[in-house]
């Protein structure tokens, strides 16, 4: 046996790459997965086609899974990989341009034939051409070794070969000092009905792990220590399920049963499915004909007191934009989740975008305000998803809670709250008439009467005696909330229910961190920008230079101090996965002019990028 | 496998009742009623207002829902809960709200419109569903509230405002689209015809599953005399079928017309009364074969030979109902949830 090395690392940035059909999420999740219970910081980015099978072997085809962890804790799922491992000529070609030279490529030979490598219009073998010199290659047939040591088991060439994933991950496991008994775990609980199967999985894996311990190709191995974290219970956490358990904990800390309306739409439908799972909780779950039928119905159970919620991403934003005008007028709770992607149209239906922020506050006909709250990592959907069933039933208000892609998908450690530090929230529901009849003595109900402080309504079950009420999409009577097309009464509601959203209480001031405070240089993000904004400015911090950094979870409202918090700082930078639309709000509400930075990539930002873009605008000042 | 379901159930088990009389009254809210004069709506709300104090329910139990269009001002005037919506949209947030409280009577008011056109795709659904709802689907072939525009239970050629030259579109059954559509229960009435207008709702609302009703209601302002072949005294009886359950299907001031099926196509035909092939009406028929060729009897231009009464009224489990069972057995397998053992999951690890 040969002598192995240990070296150790702070981070490593490891990408799997393959065809959409090689397991390549999987692997990802469950490298992830040991690494999370190692005790190490993490941040994952799932990449794959819309297609479920694109054509085997073809660039639109690849699909990625990269994971950064580390010993101290990290914001980004990593600009570049350190390490490639490519199942496939695509696969190498598709991720070459984001490999730095000197990094690592770990390559299945097992496909290099010549029609695999002019399928992606390679005329010589990179691998034989000396074009990857720049890099250390172990061009291995994982391919090959994987359906040797399966012989033993009675399958097909085909079915063998499936499993070269579960021996790369062995293989990578053993290279960054990963246990693999967990996935060992998962295989025999995931293919307990398929013994053959499940056997030839834990023996491709082991083989991998062996093969790295074996042989002569590798002489080093890596060590990455855990990182420090606060004290705690922690898992691994994606952001699609952190939303999902958000919504479960709020109606749990409101008493209010949990009815989803929703219509399946990449990158959302993972919330659908989860909450599907919870019916113990009194979860419903509906499944509805179209994205319309979808919020129509979670408006509808909201009337009855349910905590009514709607799923979906901004092509059906879009779709359910009457209702949502319709849930404004009523002023009924409801939560609209938009986990945007990018677009217009059908766009890029599995990237990620935050384009849709001027759909969700302004996509509505008449003045229509709702409440905006964004998830700024995949462990903060959980609270996000808290605050904006906060805001929905104490002021009886449609709330659009954003998530992306990046967020939906990706992963990092959470720590497991504990459910009696969560909020409560009060429905508050109406149990008695609240107004004086004219001159009859009797107490009548009026259902647009407002709490003088929310200026939120009465919200009046079906079912409560002596509250039977009509609401409806037409304008009305401020108080008896009867019809009325009186011209003065319009724009009165019209103000109220803008000053409604505007009051909203208990959103905290924009907290700026800028240590030493000489920063002039603001730098504020929204939504999922939150990690490679943060890693961009200790990058600038590190190199010597002093900026703020802020980040904004309510757009709508917006914090009270955010005038006075962008006017403190001579340059106000703001990146976005759009072309401005936050920073045209700012412009226009606070007249402070603001510096955009804009990329629309389907990707999130790298650290390195926004770092050179914040550095380029400290110099200027 | 869900736990199954008591077919037995009528659509207002689990409705609370009331001990105390009620009067048409109770249902009349204080909103003064804006349809034109003379128009058929008026006859259906007083109908409804006047059968609901039979059923002695909770008034407070009960919901009324509508889309956009004339007949869609009907919760306004109902001194019951109601949510007058946006067009098209009633069957979906009912469904929401039935399913959800399985404690109320839910009604959904539309009408051609609403329902057929911008609404077809949730009214099909809620149908195909069986959601525990009493649709009320008011047909005067005609758009009233945006003043006069062709709807698609026009008749083809119908000269609007919106079609100078006449309408190019076939008309839809609307019976027949439900009957397409897996309902469990179909039936067709119409408003000036109190006593009918009273039984139909009456089987409609003790139904579980989604009852829909169209009635024919006319619209005097743009679509005058719609249905006055069906409703005048001199022609009615010889183009108006009234179907009752278990009863040979015949027609005509002395029964002298009959439906029978014919032998070559399989589709009924209109014979003689005395025919020994009459059929005889079974709206419980597992097979909605002959209650969609009945359906089919009517003239699409003239309405001739127009069903009136139940054409289906079948047992299948209510949408709401199943989804209540699922919950119910997922709680008895795995217990009530623990939101604290759901947040901390199986993968965890602990940093001192």
């Amino acid at each position: 046996m040969t002598v192995k090395h240990v070296r150790e690392l702070d981070r490593v940035v490891i990408r799997f790459a393959g065809d959409s059909g090689d397991g390549m999420q999987l692997t990802g999740d469950r490298f992830t997965a040991e690494t999370a219970s190692f005790g190490n910081d993490l941040s994952t980015l799932p990449n794959f086609p819309a297609e479920i099978r694109a054509p085997a072997g073809t660039l639109p085809g690849v699909s990625s899974f990269q994971l950064h962890f580390a010993n101290y804790d990290i914001l980004t799922p990593g600009d570049a990989p350190d390490v490639l491992v490519a199942m496939n000529p695509a696969a190498l070609k598709a991720n070459l341009p984001d490999v730095p030279k000197g990094a690592t490529i770990i390559v299945d030979t097992g496909d290099f034939t010549p029609r695999a490598l002019k399928k992606v219009g390679w005329e010589t073998n990179p691998l034989e051409d000396n074009s990857l010199s720049a890099y250390k290659v172990h061009a291995l047939d994982l391919s090959g070794i994987t359906m040797e040591a399966l012989a033993p088991f009675d399958l097909s060439r085909k079915d063998a070969s499936r499993s070269k994933n579960m021996f790369a991950l062995g293989l990578l496991s053993w290279m960054y000092g990963r246990s693999i008994d967990g996935t060992v775990t998962f295989l025999r609980e995931k293919f307990a009905a398929r013994e053959t199967i499940r056997d030839a999985n834990i023996a491709a894996l082991k083989a991998g792990w062996n093969y790295g311990e074996t042989t002569e190709e590798f002489s080093v191995s890596y060590q990455v220590k855990p990182a420090a974290m606060p004290a705690g219970t922690y898992r691994n956490i994606t952001g699609n399920l952190a939303l999902s358990y958000g919504l479960v904990a709020a109606a749990h800390q409101s008493r209010l049963p949990l009815f989803l309306g929703s219509y399946p739409i990449t990158p959302a439908s993972d919330i659908l499915h989860e909450l599907s799972k919870h019916k113990r909780f009194a979860v419903r779950t509906f499944q509805a004909e179209d994205e319309v039928a979808a919020i129509g119905a979670a408006l509808g159970a909201s009337f009855g007191g349910a905590l009514g919620v709607t799923t979906t991403s901004g092509p059906g934003v879009a779709l359910k934009g009457e209702t949502v005008g319709l849930a404004v007028s009523l002023e009924l709770p409801l939560v609209i989740v938009d986990v945007q992607r990018g677009g217009p149209s059908t766009g890029l239906p599995t990237k990620t975008e935050q384009a849709d922020l001027l759909q969700v506050i302004y996509g509505r006909n008449g003045e229509s305000p709702v409440p905006v709250v964004a998830a700024s990592s995949p462990s903060d959907c959980f609270h996000a998803a808290i605050e904006a069933v906060r805001i929905a039933v104490t002021y009886r208000t449609p709330v659009f809670l954003l998530s992306d892609g990046y967020l939906a998908n990706g992963s990092e450690p959470w720590q497991v709250p504990d459910v009696d530090s969560l909020p409560t929230i009060d429905p508050n529901f109406a149990t008695e008439p609240n107004h004086d009849g004219d001159g009859t003595g009797e107490r009548e109900f009026w259902p647009y009467l407002r709490d003088a402080e929310t200026l939120a309504r009465p919200w009046a079950l079906p079912g409560t005696p002596g509250l039977e009420h009509r609401i409806g999409g037409i304008e009305k009577l401020d108080g008896p909330g009867t019809i009325s097309y009186d011209p003065n009464n319009h724009d009165h509601m019209v103000r109220l229910r803008q000053a409604k959203i505007d009051g909203i209480a208990g959103i905290p001031d924009l907290e700026v961190e800028d240590p030493g405070s000489e920063a002039r240089l603001l730098v504020l993000g929204w939504g999922s920008t939150y990690g490679p904004i943060g890693a961009a400015v200790r990058r600038a911090r590190k190199a010597g230079h002093h900026v703020a950094q802020a980040h904004l979870r309510h757009l709508n409202p917006m914090p009270a101090n955010t005038g006075d918090v962008l006017r403190s700082y001579d340059r106000v930078l703001v990146p976005e996965m759009n072309l401005g639309q936050l920073a045209l709000l700012l412009r226009g509400k606070y007249l402070v002019d603001i510096v955009g930075y804009n990329r629309v990539r389907g990707l999130p930002f790298k650290a390195e990028e926004l770092a050179d873009v914040i550095m380029e605008e400290v110099g200027a000042l | 496998m869900t736990a199954p379901v008591d077919l037995g159930l009528p659509g207002l088990a689990g409705v609370p009742t009331t001990d105390v009389k009620q009067t048409k009254k109770d249902f009349t809210s204080d909103q003064e009623v804006r349809w034109c004069p003379g128009c058929g709506d008026y006859a259906v709300l007083a109908a409804v207002q006047g059968f609901l104090p039979d059923l002695g329910l909770a008034r407070e139990n009960i919901v009324f829902v509508s889309g956009i269009g004339c007949s869609s001002r009907f919760p306004y005037y109902m001194n019951t809960y109601g949510m007058h919506s946006i067009h098209g949209r009633a069957p979906a947030i009912a469904t929401g709200l039935a399913s959800s409280r399985p404690d109320l009577s839910v009604w959904v008011i539309t009408g051609d419109g609403d329902a057929l056109s911008i609404g077809g795709n949730h009214l099909i659904h809620a149908l195909r569903r069986n959601v525990n709802l009493t649709i009320l689907l008011f047909n005067n072939r005609i758009y009233g509230l945006t003043k006069g525009q062709y709807s698609p239970t026009s008749e083809q050629g119908k000269i609007t405002k919106s079609t100078p030259m006449g309408s190019l579109e076939s008309p839809f059954n609307p019976v027949s689209l439900a009957l397409g559509a897996e309902a469990t229960f179909v039936a067709r009435t119409i408003d000036s015809d109190r006593q009918h207008l009273t039984s139909v709702l009456s089987a409609a609302a003790a139904h579980r599953g989604t009852s829909l009703v169209e009635i024919y209601q006319n619209c005097n302002i743009f679509n005058d005399g719609a249905f006055e072949i069906l409703k005048n005294r001199d022609s009615r009886d010889e183009v108006l079928i009234r179907l009752e359950h278990g009863e040979p299907v015949r027609f005509g001031a002395d029964g002298q017309h009959g439906v029978r099926r014919n032998p070559s196509t399989g589709s009924l035909e209109v014979c003689a009364g005395d025919d020994p092939g009459v059929v005889v009406h079974d709206a419980t028929a597992d097979d909605p074969t002959q209650a969609f060729a009945l359906s089919r009897l009517a003239d699409p231009g003239t309405l001739a030979r127009s069903p009136i009464g139940i054409f289906r009224q079948v047992e299948r489990p209510a949408y709401g109902d199943l989804m209540a069972a699922q919950l119910d057995e997922a709680a008895a397998k795995q217990g009530e949830g623990d939101l604290q053992a759901l947040l901390r999951g199986k993968d965890t690890w602990t940093v001192a």
